[in-house]
C-alpha cells in the first residue's frame, strides 16, 4: 500500500467518522425539534438560531456532570459497557457505502470506509455486540432496575435479530453478493424495497425493535424501569448510551437506505450527487423514527415477544419462500 | 387486520398534521398573555381626581378578608376627612378571593390585572399604601 492510498483511507475513516459525530449530534437536535413541533411544541429555540447550538451546549453540560460510580458496582464491567455499545454502533459505519466510486489521481475510490466482501454480514456481527454492552450495563450496576431492563433488552434483540438476518435473504438472493456495495449496485434500475415491499416491512420493524426505539423501548421504559439498563449511569458514561442510541437510529435508517431504498441511486446525477440522495434518504427515515415515536405507545411485554416471533417471523420466513420460487421461476 | 393498519396509519397522520401546525406554545417572558377581563391579580387602591386614596379607612375590607391579610392604620387630616395612614396587604396570604373588592363602599380598592407578583424575599411581597395605589 503506497502513501497516497494510506492517505485517501484515512482521509475517508477521519471524515465518515466526523460526519458521524456531528450526526449523531444533530440527530438529538433534530428528534426534540420534531417531536416538539408533533406536539405543538416549538422544541429547542435559545441556544443559537433555531436551537441549533443546542447539541453543543449538552456536550459542554455532559462533560462537566459528575461522574458517580455506584458502591457495589462490578468497576471493571461498569467501565466497560459503554465503551462496548458506543465502539459497536461506530464500528458499523465503516462498511456503509455513501456513494458510487470515484476517480481521484488516476485511481478509483470507494466511498466507503471498508468495503469488505462480508459487509453485510459485518454489520450483523458488530450490531449483535452491542447487546453485550447492553446486558453488561444492566449486570454491573448491581440495581434490579437495570437487571431487568438488560435482560428485557437482550430478549427483545436476540428475538428480532432473526427476523431481521431472515429478512434481508431475500435481499441477498435478488443480489447475489454480502458486499453492500454490489448490493447497491444490484439497485440501479429497481430499488428493491418495490421488489421486497414484505421484506422491507419486516426489516423496518425489526430495526426499531433493535434499535431500542419507540415503539419497542421496552429497556428504558421509564414508568416501570426507572432509566433501564443506565438507571445507575452518570456524566460522561451516560452520554455513551445516550450518543449509541442515536447512532444506532442513524446506522439503521442507513442500512434501510443501503439495502432497500437504493442507496446513493437518486432520480438524477447519482454520480455526483451520489451522497447528497444517501444524505436525504437517511434523513427521511431519521424522521420516521422520530414520527413513529411521537405517535405510538409502547408494547407490553408478552405483545412485543408474540409479535416478534408468531407475526414478523413467519412473514419473514413467508418472505424468503415466494422469492425464491419467483426467481426460481424466472429463471426457468 | 386492515383495521389494525388504518389506525396505525390514522395515527400518523395525525401526528404529521401537528408538525405543520403552527405550535400553539406562548414564549412567556417575550410574549404575554392578557388576562381576562374578570382575572383577579394583585390589589391596587383607586385615587380619585384629586388624586388623593378614594380609601375612607372604614376596615369593611380588612373585617370581610377571610385569611386577614390587610392591616390598616385609620387617621384624621386637615379637612376632618379619615384616611389610611397605614394599609398593607400581605400578598403571602391573600387568596385573590376579591371580597375586598365587593365590600368597598367607596370603590377605593379593586382588584387589578397584575399577575407578575413574585419576589425574592418575603417582605417585599408585603404592599404597602404606595406600592397599591401605583
Amino acid at each position: 500500500m503506497d502513501w497516497i492510498a494510506v492517505a485517501l483511507f484515512v482521509a475517508k475513516a477521519l471524515g465518515v467518522f466526523m460526519f458521524f459525530l456531528v450526526g449523531v449530534a444533530y440527530v438529538t437536535w433534530m428528534e426534540r425539534k420534531v417531536l416538539g413541533h408533533m406536539q405543538l411544541r416549538y422544541g429547542p429555540l435559545n441556544v443559537g438560531w433555531f436551537g441549533l447550538l443546542q447539541p453543543i451546549a449538552d456536550g459542554i453540560k455532559v462533560l462537566f456532570k459528575e461522574e458517580i460510580t455506584v458502591e457495589s458496582a462490578n468497576k471493571f464491567l461498569y467501565f466497560l459497557a459503554p465503551i462496548i455499545v458506543l465502539i459497536c454502533t461506530f464500528f458499523v459505519y465503516a462498511v456503509i457505502p455513501f456513494g458510487e466510486s470515484i476517480k481521484i489521481f488516476g485511481r478509483t475510490v470507494d466511498l466507503v470506509v471498508a468495503n469488505i466482501d462480508v459487509g453485510l454480514l459485518f454489520v450483523f456481527a458488530i450490531g449483535s455486540m452491542n447487546v453485550y454492552g447492553i446486558v453488561l450495563a444492566g449486570w454491573s450496576s448491581n440495581n434490579k432496575y437495570s437487571l431487568l431492563g438488560g435482560l428485557r433488552s437482550s430478549a427483545q434483540m436476540i428475538s428480532y435479530e432473526i427476523t431481521m438476518g431472515l429478512s434481508i435473504v431475500g435481499v441477498l438472493m435478488l443480489a447475489g453478493s454480502f458486499s453492500l456495495l454490489d448490493i447497491v449496485r444490484a439497485q440501479e434500475k429497481m430499488w428493491f424495497v418495490v421488489l421486497q415491499p414484505l421484506g422491507f416491512i419486516v426489516f423496518l420493524i425489526s430495526s426499531y425493535a433493535e434499535a431500542n426505539r419507540c415503539p419497542f423501548d421496552l429497556p428504558e421504559a421509564e414508568s416501570e424501569l426507572v432509566a433501564g439498563f443506565h438507571t445507575e449511569y452518570s456524566g460522561f458514561k451516560f452520554a455513551s448510551f445516550y450518543l449509541s442510541e442515536y447512532g444506532h437510529m442513524i446506522v439503521a435508517s442507513s442500512m434501510i437506505t443501503t439495502l432497500f431504498m437504493g442507496g446513493w441511486y437518486g432520480p438524477f446525477l447519482s454520480h455526483i450527487l451520489g451522497p447528497l440522495w444517501f444524505f436525504l434518504k437517511t434523513v427521511f427515515f431519521l424522521f420516521l423514527f422520530i414520527w413513529v415515536r411521537a405517535t405510538f405507545p409502547r408494547f407490553r411485554y408478552d405483545q412485543l415477544m408474540k409479535f416478534g416471533w408468531k407475526v414478523l417471523l413467519p412473514l419473514a420466513l413467508a418472505n424468503i419462500l415466494v422469492t425464491g420460487i419467483v426467481i426460481e421461476l424466472l429463471r426457468r | 387486520m386492515i383495521s389494525i393498519i388504518k389506525a396505525l396509519i390514522q395515527g400518523l397522520s395525525i401526528t404529521l398534521k401537528h408538525f405543520f401546525h403552527k405550535p400553539i406554545t406562548l414564549r412567556y417572558p417575550q410574549e404575554k398573555r392578557q388576562p381576562y377581563e374578570r382575572f383577579r391579580g394583585a390589589q391596587q387602591l383607586v385615587k380619585d381626581e384629586n388624586g388623593r386614596l378614594k380609601c375612607v379607612a372604614c376596615f369593611l375590607c380588612a373585617t370581610v378578608c377571610p385569611v386577614e391579610c390587610i392591616h390598616i392604620e385609620a387617621g384624621e387630616d386637615e379637612e376632618h376627612r379619615k384616611y389610611p395612614v397605614v394599609f398593607e396587604i400581605d400578598l403571602g396570604r391573600c387568596i385573590f378571593c376579591g371580597l375586598c373588592e365587593q365590600a368597598c363602599p367607596k370603590e377605593a380598592i379593586r382588584m387589578s390585572q397584575e399577575y407578575e407578583l413574585a419576589d425574592y424575599e418575603r417582605k417585599d411581597i408585603k404592599y404597602d399604601k404606595e406600592r397599591l395605589s401605583r
